[in-house]
Formats: C-alpha cells, structure tokens, sequence
C-alpha cells in the first residue's frame, strides 16, 4: 500500500536531488535550468499527492500552473542560454562571475 | 558754532579727495591738486574760524550729532562732532600742515605718475584726521583711527611695486592692528560700564568706575579703569609708535616724504597723544594706567633716540626722532601735564614737518639719495633748506626762545615736579633724552649741510654704473663733474612750504606757552584732578615766556642738549675719525642699535614665523590630517573597508548562492520547528 | 492674506524662469543670458516691495500666505517674512543678479543649464528664508542641495567630483538629524508650524536632543570647527558663481536656522550647551584665522576667512545666555544677535564680492594659485581699487560693512566675559593679517610674470558688478542704521524666546 509518506518522501529526495545537482554542478548551465525544472516536478509531485489524498481537485489544477510557468521559465532560461553562449563562447557555470563583488 | 560749517571742515577734504581719487580722465592732474588743495585750504580757514570764536569769541564748545548710525539694544551710536579748545587746536594744526604738505606735493611729487592718486589720499586722510579729532563718541573715534590707519596703509604703500614699500605698509598696518585691537576692548569696557559710547557718559561715569573691580578670572580682578585705560592707551602705543609697538615708524619712510611730514610726524602719530588728552576725565583716575603710560613714554623718549645716532637714512633720523618726541609728549600724559603734552604735539607738529619737508628737500636736490654718509657741504649749494633745516634742529634740541623749548623744557619739569612712582625714572629718562636728542640732531646737520662734501664720490660711483662712464673713476673736489650729480636748490613750492612751517617753528613757542599752558587755554576740555596737577604747580614759577627762556640757560637741560651739539661737533665735523673710533670702542652697545635692540628680529622671526608655523602646522595637522584624514576620509575608508570584507561573500557563482539560500533555508527552518 | 502672494512669487518667479531657460535649451543661449538676468532682476524689484511695505514695528510674520500642502500630515504651504528672515531674502535677491551678470559669457560649457541652475536655486534658497513651516522649510533646505550639487558637479575644477560628494554628504548626514528632531515634534505638536514648535514645551532632556540634531545641521552648513573641511574643498573646485553663492548664502543659513530654530525651539538646551557653542566660535575665529595666514589658494583662503567671519555668527547668537548669566540683565544680548544678523548681511556681500574678485583675475590667467599673480595692479588699476576695499572689508574696517558686526559683537562680548571679547577681538589682527598679506601678494609689487603684464583692466561688466556691490559695502558700513530698525523688533522677540525656559517649574 503507498502511502502519502511514501509519495512525500519520493517528493523530498527529488528535491533534494535537484537542490544538491544546484550546487554541485559546476560545468554545464543546461543542467541548471534541468535541476530547476526537477525542483518544480518535485513541488508538482506535492501538489498531486495532497490532491489525491485529500480528495481535492485544486491542487491537481495547481499543477497546470506551475507546468505553464515552468516552461515559459525553461523557454526564457534557453533563449538566455542561446544568447550567453553567443557571447561569451561558453556555457560553463564556472565562468560564469560577472556578480562577484 | 553752526553745525554745517564743521561739516563743511569735515567734508570739503573728503569731496577733494573723490574728486581727485574718482574723477579719472574728467579731472586732469593740476585740476586734482587744485581741487583738493582748496578743499584743504578752506576747510583749514574755516578751522581757523572756529579756533578764533571758541577762543576769542567764547563760543561754548559744540556737541551734537550729525545723524544716527544706529541703535543696537538700546545703544544708540551717533556720528557727531564735539568741538573744543582742544579739538579746535587740533583742527587748526591738521588742517594747516595738510595744507602745507599738499602745496609741497605739486613740487616733489610733479613728476610721479600715480600725482592724483596721491592728492586723493592726502584729502582722504585730512577727512580722515578730522573725523577723529572732531569726534564726540567712540564709535567715530574708531573710525577715524582706522581710516588714518589705512589711509597710511596706502599711503606707505604708494610706490607700491617697491617691494620694500609694500613690506613696510603691511608692516605699519598690522602693527596699528595690534593697537586697535587693545583699542576696540578699551571701547567695549566703556560700554561695558557706561552703557553708551558717548563721551560724556564716559566721562561723567568715570569716577564711579574708578571704584569698581573688574573680574579678569574667576579669582584675580583689576582695577576696572585701569583696565580700560590701559586698553585704550594700547591703542594710542600702536597710532603713536610707542615701545613696543613703535616698529612700524621707522620702516614707514618708504613712504614719498610728504606723507613722512603729514602722518608720520605731524598729525596720525600724534593721534594717540590726543586720544589720551581727550581722555584725560578717565585716566585721571586711574594712577595704575598713567603710570603705565609714564613708563613707556619715558622709555620711548630715551631708547629710540638713541637708535637715532647710529641710523645713515636722513629720513629714518628724524623718524626715530619723532618716536622719541612722542615719548616727551607721553610722558607728559602719564605725569597729567596734558597741556604739556598737546602743547608739545603743537610745536612738535611745525619743527617736525619742517624737518622732514627740509629732509625731503635734500632728497630731491641730492636726485633720491637718503644716505648721509653720501652727503655733506650742501649748506652751500642749499641754502634755503639748510637755513630751514638749522630752524627746525634748533627747535628740536630745545633752544631756549625756539618753539620747542617751550615745550620740551615743560614735560621735563612736569616729569620733576610729578609725585608719580613712576616719576623718577621717567624725569632721568627725558632728561639724558635732551642730550641723545641734541646729538643725532646735530650729527645729522653736520653730515648733511657741513663738512667734507662726499656726494661727488657716491654720485661719480653711482653714474659709472648708470652708463655714464669716463667721469667715474676719478673723484675729489675738483669742479669738473658738473653733470646731473650736482646737488641744487629746490623749486619754491617746496621752499615755501619750509619757510611757512619755520616761521611757527620759531615763533609760536613763545607767544602761546603762556595762554595754553597757563592760561587755562583748554578750560574743561581736559579734566585734571587737583592732586595731579602739575602744570599749576609749574605755573606759579612761571612769569612769562622771556623769562621763562631766559632761566632756560642756566638749567641742566640746556648744558645737557649744548653738550649734545658739542659731541656731535667733535665726532662729525672737527675729528670724524674720532666717530669711527668711539663706534669701535663700543661694538657691542653699537651692534645693539644697529639691530634696533632686536625688535624687529624678533617680530619676524618669532612672531611672523612662529604664526605660519602655527597657521601651517594647525592645517596640515588639525584640518588636513585630523579632521579630514582621520574623520571624514576615515569615515569613507571605514565604510570602504567594511564593504571591502562584505564583498569577499558574493562570489558571483549562482551554485554558492544556492547554496547558502538553502542552508539559511535549513537554519530558518530548523529554528522555526524546533521552537515550538 | 491667505493665497498666493508676494512671497510665493519672489520663489517662483525664479524657478519658473530657470526652467525657460532650460526650455530654451543651449542653441538660444542669447535668448536665455536675457531671460535670466530679466527675473533676476525682476525678483529684486518684486523684493523691493517687501522692503517697503515691510512694518517694522511687529516682531510677527508679515506677508503671510497659508494653503494645506500635505493634509495628511497637517503640513502647510505656509510663508511669510519676519525681521530676521527680511534682509536674507534681500541679500539673495540681490546677490543672484552679479552672479548671472559675472557668468555672461565667461560659462562655455551648457550655459543654460548654468544660469537655470541659478535661478531654480534662487527661488529654492527664497523658499528657506520665507517658510513658516518646519516642513516646507526642510523641503526647500534640502531642494536647494540639488543645484549647487550640479553647479560644483558640472561646471566646477579638476576635483570637482571629490568636492561635490563632500560637499553633499557632510551637508546631508547633518540635515537628516534635522529632519528627525522636526519628525518627533511634528509627534508631540501635531502639525509642523514652526511657531507651534517654539511654543512646545519640552523636558530639558527632548531639548538637548533636539539641539544636537540641529546643531549637526546647522553648523555644517555655518560651518563651524570642526565640520567645516567641505568648505574650503568646494569651494576651490566651484565656478565663481558657485562660490559666491555659497558663500553669500548657503552658509547664511546655517546661522538662520539657529536663530529661527535652536534657540527659541530648544532655549534650556542652549543655555546648557552654550559655552559649547562659544568654544567653536572661538576657535573657529581664531584657529581659523591662523590657517587662512599660510593658505596659497585665493579662494582657499577666502573660504577659511569665511569659516572665521561666520564663527562671529554664532558667537553673538549664542552669547546673550552668558551675558545673562555674568550680569544678571539681558542688555547686551540683542546686541550680540544684532551683531550676528548684520554679521551674516555684511559676509554675504563681502565675501561675494572677494569670490567674483578672485573670479575675475581667474577668468584671465586660469590660476588661483597667489605665487601666480604679484603686481596686478600695474595692468589692472581700477580692479585693484575694488579687490583692496574689499579686502579692508574683509579685515573689518569701520566705513565698510565688515566692521559694523565685528564691532556689535565683540562689544556683546565683552559684556558676558572679558575674555571671549579679547579672543574674538583677535580677529582684527589675523583678519588684517592674512587678507592683506593676501593683497600684498597678488596686488602689490612690480609685475610679476608674462601672465600678470598681459591681463585686461575690468570690463564694463565687470566694473558694474563689483562697482554695485563696493556701493553696498560702503552704504552698510556708514548707515547700518536702517538695517537695524528693520531687524529690531524681531530680534527683541528672539531674545524674549531665547532667554525664557521651556521647563515646568
């Protein structure tokens, strides 16, 4: 029997997988703009498991929410990826410091 | 007495003076020096006037105001004249030697181009002069000592690219400064206890502030009036060169010698002496400030004559001979023979400007030397300035009959017949001062008008410089250098001038020391207390002017100033190597006069210097690097520090930043479970 | 009156033209020079009436104008003129007009901006002196920054960028104080009436507070010692313009707001704090004076005379407590704010008039240093007629204006204490000092280099313009009287309020 904990921990170990593959990841910026589509899946999942187990359609309708969101962000995300890699021949996350202080 | 006519007095020297001054291409040369020298010349008839119907027609004195400066807390300060016997008098020699001195100036200054400028300065200063001498409160008093000090400022400075020039005006100026600043206190304490700046108040407050004490700290206080008499007489030491703040006189020669007659011996230094007559209701009652006064007059008197016989400049001679002589007329004040004292400026005021116009008139006839050393024999080719110049000498030494004499004789009786404690000191003072005056006096007669004539030898030098060549090598007596050297005779509008001022020189001794002195000339315009009164003392010796000069030769004072023309006779004119040998003998007293007993040194070098220091050590150190290097910079480099760490966090890679959102995350999280 | 009037259009006028100016643009700068010296012009003859009309038997605000601003704050439009405020608004009004003359067309960069800078910040620096609430006046206070901060920004030297960010943070950090004390008693009184703040009654404590709040405002802009270190930068790197301005007026109002705030709004804190304020005026006087003798920038040294003269400001304003405590009466003590007041008139058009003369010999040689002049008055006779009355103005001599305030306060002075007068009388002497030294060396003297043996006598321009305000400085300093009727009743107010306690008893 899968419970709501089993469902939510699924969720958490997404997330926490995304979170870590933020940090962690040093080379490549699509892998990025991945990892944050993996922390939306992760809400997603959320979402979707308090529906099913609460009997409650908005949390499912949420879902549609952030999917739109989240590919409009992945749409934007790429096409400044497009553009960065133009100019600066690169997309390696390491280079990437114009912010530093 | 009308009010318009004293204004006129006032005004007409100033309108010449703007007229002279402002008037640019409108106003030609000779139109500024007429325009001025009516100015002059009717306002010095109209002091007449006024001298004859407050004397001779017993016209009350005038008081009263022109208009209201202002009113300032009740204070109300008013421009007004306060005419006097004593403002009277004062006028009438103002006026006069002013005139005299812009007639001499069509002479001397013919040639010079700033002509109208310098007519413009002397009516400004002639304003300026009445102004103070015709004043009724301490306001306009101010002013007037000012605006004469600055007037001489410019005056001083007219040759202003002279570097020397420019050195001595700044130099006279900031001197009168350090006076002026004593004086504004001395004027603020009349307020502080009268409440007014009038006269009268002040007089009439006098004897109740002669009874209070002044807190100077919260433990030591002074006598009130003292106080402020000595203040005031700070101011009198600046405008009248007195020890220390005399320094400014001699270096004042820079200025064209028509301004050495006007101001420097005949009228602005002299404007001390008459503040302190005109005070004399307040320094009545203070014994602390007219000892005081006694002191430094009698040491001016002595000290500074003596520096008079080591000096080569003929102009500085009779300068230090000036701030010896107002030494005389001070000590006449601290001893409150205050008659005594504007007696002596009287006299003083016609022998000195003669000495200085005659001293002029070398310097014209000797083509701009000032060197003696470079002179000598020029009686011959000079007559009428040598003639003049022996007038005012003998005026000057106290020759019995000469209107110095009169004067002079009197302070050193006063200072005898004075039960001041200061008295003593002041009577030996003036006393060996009669005999150092007859000395420099006459060792410049004889180096200028008699003996060897050196001017060739300077002159022959000077031309074989000037491109003249030939002539310059050899020198002698011989009559072959009748070039420009040639020392002549001055045209007549400087002679006359010297006649003019040698006729009183003579004279005016002997007609009025009887009525001023004794004759209760200057009713109650100057206050004496019995107690002090030694011209009344004096007075009951004194039977008449011819008997009064006859006794003159069988007093000390007499032998003492023949001496003193015997001595210079023997060193300057019958051995003059004797000079050399007796400079010689007393190297170190010498090299002390020479260096002006270090007064200057030490203004320079201490004061001057020491204040750039000051000035330049409080800005670098205090404003440079204090306020603005560790304050405000500090503040900026502290901020820029602080930043400077922050900056260290942002690393700019977005993974950190991830990383330190969800540790804080965490943190925030963590916290917000575990405190419930 | 209740509308717009009189005042509203001294303040607007000016604003109103600058920003035709600035409409014009730089392509009809012909067109501009004229509009601009036409309001300045004309905001002088629209003071005229203020003087005339002006009833000089009341202490209270004249020419009243009141309309809601900021309801929500119960914050006014509200304007009006007393004694004290009158002859500052006067010396503006008078002195914008030898600025845009002097900038004619000597400004070659943006010249409309230039002089629009100067007419907005004339209506704004109006707007301080006119307004009778404590928001308004923080409004206009802080408006006014704004113009002098592009004036020195644009149109200043090569440390033009350093001097103005001194400039305008030493004068924030000070005013945001300021506003905080007008924030807490806008709390306590309800709205911002300056009047109704100098009826609050507060705890001896609110007003040392209070004090101390204003003092960071007000002595920055006076400056006083130790905050004065933007002056001398700021103005060494401002245009002549600039220089004039700030010195004429932007540091009148430092001495302004003590008088119109610190004293009657926080009277115990001053009487507490007022040997504090004695202190800096002194040394102020005579630190100052010893740094201004060895400075080898005219302008440099100009300034730190400024910070001297200004330090005889405050010095008679805060004198009267000490006369009151030394004698016991209060005579004397509106002689020390007389002297302030005429003081801060005298400055304005002194230290104005010195900026233009330094303006003048700049324009010519491009050089401010004193080594690099000596001698001008060979070539330059009638300039060097003007820059030595003014510099005897400087050094006080009675005849000018420099003299009359000198004197009333060194006479209050004395009346509070034998020393503070002899400290203060200093300044004769250093005074003398250092801007006749200062003479010495540029005027006088034989021509010292190419430079000097080539400039131009003034121009017909520039004859006006110093000849305009050698006028003033001369009709001062021999009848101040006027002046002083005009401030009388208001400054025996000030008195009144300064001197009485605020404290329950």
């Amino acid at each position: 029997m899968i419970t709501l904990a089993h469902l939510l921990t699924l969720s958490a170990i997404l997330f926490a997988i995304s979170i870590a593959g933020i940090f962690l990841n040093r080379k490549n910026v699509i892998l990025l703009l991945m990892c944050v589509e993996l922390l939306l899946l992760a809400a997603n999942f959320n979402f979707v498991a308090f529906s099913r187990f609460l009997g409650n359609l908005d949390g499912q309708v949420f879902v549609f929410f952030v999917l739109t969101v989240a590919a409009a962000e992945s749409a934007i995300g790429l096409a400044i990826l497009v553009v960065l890699f133009r100019s600066r021949r690169s997309i390696n996350v390491e280079d990437l410091n114009t912010m530093k202080g | 007495m009308n009010p318009n006519l004293l204004l006129a007095i006032v005004l007409l020297p100033l309108a010449g003076a703007i007229i002279a001054g402002l008037g640019g291409r409108l106003v030609s040369r000779m139109a500024a020096a007429y325009v001025t020298i009516a100015g002059v010349a009717i306002s010095c008839v109209l002091s007449l006037i006024v001298l004859k119907q407050i004397y001779w027609d017993g016209v009350p004195a005038f008081n009263g105001p022109v208009y209201t400066w202002l009113v300032s807390d009740g204070v109300t300060m008013q421009v007004g004249f306060l005419v006097d016997r004593l403002t009277a008098l004062m006028m009438a020699v103002v006026t006069f030697v002013s005139l005299c001195v812009h007639v001499y100036t069509i002479g001397y200054m013919h040639d010079d181009p700033g002509f109208k400028r310098f007519f413009s300065y002397i009516s400004l200063f002639t304003f300026s002069m009445l102004m103070l001498v015709m004043s009724n409160n301490f306001m306009q008093l101010f002013f007037g000592w000012e605006a004469v000090g600055v007037v001489s400022y410019l005056l001083i400075g007219f040759w202003y690219t002279r570097p020397s020039a420019i050195f001595a005006n700044l130099k006279a100026f900031l001197v009168n400064r350090v006076g002026d600043f004593g004086f504004v206190l001395g004027i603020a304490g009349v307020l502080y206890y009268t409440g007014s700046l009038d006269y009268t108040a002040a007089f009439e407050a006098a004897p109740r502030i002669a009874q209070e004490s002044f807190p100077l700290t919260s433990t030591t206080s002074v006598e009130a009036l003292g106080l402020i008499c000595i203040l005031l007489f700070i101011g009198a030491m600046g405008k009248s060169a007195q020890v220390p703040l005399h320094v400014w006189l001699p270096d004042s020669m820079e200025g064209p010698t028509p301004i050495s007659a006007l101001i420097h011996a005949a009228t602005m230094v002299t404007a001390g002496i008459f503040m302190v007559a005109r005070m004399s209701p307040l320094f009545e009652h203070s014994e602390l400030a007219l000892n005081f006064v006694l002191i430094i007059g009698a040491t001016t008197a002595l000290f500074m004559g003596l520096l008079g016989i080591v000096n080569n400049d003929i102009k500085r001679v009779v300068a230090y001979s000036t701030l010896s002589q107002l030494g005389y007329m001070t000590v006449a004040l601290g001893v409150s023979a205050y008659g005594a004292a504007i007696f002596h400026l009287m006299t003083h005021a016609f022998f000195k400007a003669l000495l200085f116009l005659a001293a002029g008139s070398v310097i014209i006839g000797m083509h701009h030397e000032q060197d003696m050393r470079k002179m000598g024999g020029l009686a011959k080719y000079m007559p009428v300035t040598a003639v003049t110049c022996w007038i005012g000498a003998l005026a000057l030494i106290g020759t019995p009959f000469f209107s110095g004499f009169y004067s002079k004789d009197m302070i050193i009786e006063a200072a005898a017949a004075s039960h001041r404690w200061a008295a003593p000191y002041a009577y030996w003072c003036v006393l060996i001062g009669v005999f150092v005056t007859a000395l420099y006096t006459f060792r410049m007669l004889f180096l200028t008008f008699h003996g060897e004539e050196r001017f060739r030898t300077a002159h022959a030098h000077a031309a074989s410089h000037g491109g003249e060549g030939g002539h310059g090598e050899s020198h002698g007596s011989a009559d072959a250098h009748h070039h420009g050297g040639e020392p002549h005779e001055s045209p007549p509008v400087v002679t006359v001038p010297l006649i003019a001022l040698a006729i009183p020189s003579i004279f005016i001794g002997l007609f009025t020391v009887g009525p001023v002195l004794f004759g209760g000339y200057f009713g109650d315009s100057i206050f004496v207390l019995e107690r002090n009164d030694v011209l009344a003392e004096l007075g009951h010796e004194f039977h008449g002017p011819v008997a009064f000069a006859l006794h003159g030769f069988i007093t000390p004072t007499f032998w003492l100033a023949l001496a003193g023309v015997v001595t210079a006779w023997v060193f300057f004119l019958w051995k003059p190597g004797l000079a050399d040998r007796a400079a010689e003998a007393l190297r170190p007293i010498r090299t002390i006069l020479v260096n002006k007993y270090y007064f200057d040194w030490f203004n320079e070098n201490v004061i001057a210097r020491g204040s750039r220091l000051l000035g330049r050590a409080l800005w670098r150190g205090g404003d440079q690097v204090l306020i603005d290097g560790a304050l405000v910079n500090g503040t900026a480099a502290t901020v820029g520090r602080f930043g400077g760490v922050v900056r260290l966090i942002q690393s700019g890679y977005l993974y950190s930043y991830a990383f330190w959102m969800f540790i804080g995350l965490a943190v925030l999280l963590g916290w917000f479970l575990l405190r419930s | 009156m209740q509308g717009f009037g009189l005042l509203s259009l001294l303040i607007w006028l000016p604003i109103v033209a600058g920003l035709v100016v600035l409409a014009l643009g730089e392509r009809n700068i012909a067109a501009g020079r004229w509009v601009a010296l036409g309001a300045s012009v004309a905001t002088l003859l629209a003071a005229i009436p203020l003087a005339t009309g002006f009833d000089t038997g009341t202490a209270s605000y004249q020419f009243v104008e009141r309309l809601p601003w900021i309801p929500a704050f119960n914050s006014y439009y509200a304007l009006g003129v007393d004694g004290i405020s009158l002859p500052l608004i006067l010396l503006t009004a008078f002195m914008t007009i030898p600025v845009i003359v002097a900038g004619w067309n000597v400004i070659e960069t943006r010249p409309a901006q230039y002089f629009a800078s100067f007419l907005i910040m004339e209506g704004l620096m109006i707007g301080v002196f006119a307004a009778m609430d404590a928001l308004l006046f923080y409004f206009f206070w802080e408006a006014m920054l704004i113009p002098m901060f592009l004036i020195i920004g644009v149109w200043g030297g090569p440390r033009r960028v350093y001097a103005t960010i001194k400039f305008f943070l030493y004068t924030f950090f000070g005013s945001v104080f300021m506003l905080v004390a007008l924030i807490y008693m806008y709390l306590k009184a309800g709205d911002y009436s300056i009047a109704s703040f100098h009826a609050l009654p507060l705890t001896l404590q609110e007003q040392i507070w209070i004090f101390l709040a204003f003092l960071l405002a007000f002595a920055v802009k006076v400056p006083m010692w130790p905050v004065h270190t933007w002056l001398p930068d700021a103005h060494v790197e401002a245009p002549t313009g600039g220089s004039v301005i700030l010195a004429a007026i932007m540091l009148k109002m430092g001495g302004y707001g003590f008088l119109r705030f610190s004293l009657p709004i926080a009277p115990d804190a001053s009487r507490e704090l007022d040997l504090l304020i004695i202190a800096l005026s002194l040394i102020a006087v005579i630190y100052i004076g010893f740094v201004a003798l060895v400075q080898q920038d005219m302008k440099k040294l100009i300034a730190y005379s400024s910070i001297a003269h200004m330090g005889f400001v405050t010095l008679g304003a805060f004198v009267a407590y000490e006369i009151l405590a030394n004698t016991g009466g209060t005579q004397g003590a509106a002689m020390g704010m007389d002297g302030a007041m005429v003081q801060m008139i005298s400055h304005g058009l002194v230290s104005g008039a010195l900026f233009l003369c330094v303006g003048v010999m700049y324009d010519r040689l491009h050089s401010r240093e004193i080594s690099a002049y000596g001698g001008v008055i060979n070539t330059m006779p009638k300039f060097a007629g003007f820059m030595v009355l003014f510099a005897l103005a400087n050094a006080g001599l009675p005849g000018t204006s420099g003299f009359v305030g000198e004197f009333l306060v060194i006479l209050a002075s004395f009346k509070a204490n034998f020393w503070y007068a002899l400290l203060a009388a200093v300044t004769l002497i250093l005074g003398a000092a250092y801007t006749l030294w200062l003479v010495k060396r540029v005027i006088f003297g034989p021509v010292a280099n190419e430079g000097v043996a080539s400039m131009k006598d003034l121009n017909g321009r520039e004859f006006a313009v110093l000849g305009v305000l050698a006028v003033a400085v001369l009709l001062l300093g021999v009848w101040p009287a006027p002046l002083l009727e005009m401030m009388r009743p208001s400054i025996e107010n000030l008195v009144d309020l300064a001197l009485r306690t605020k404290l329950s008893p």
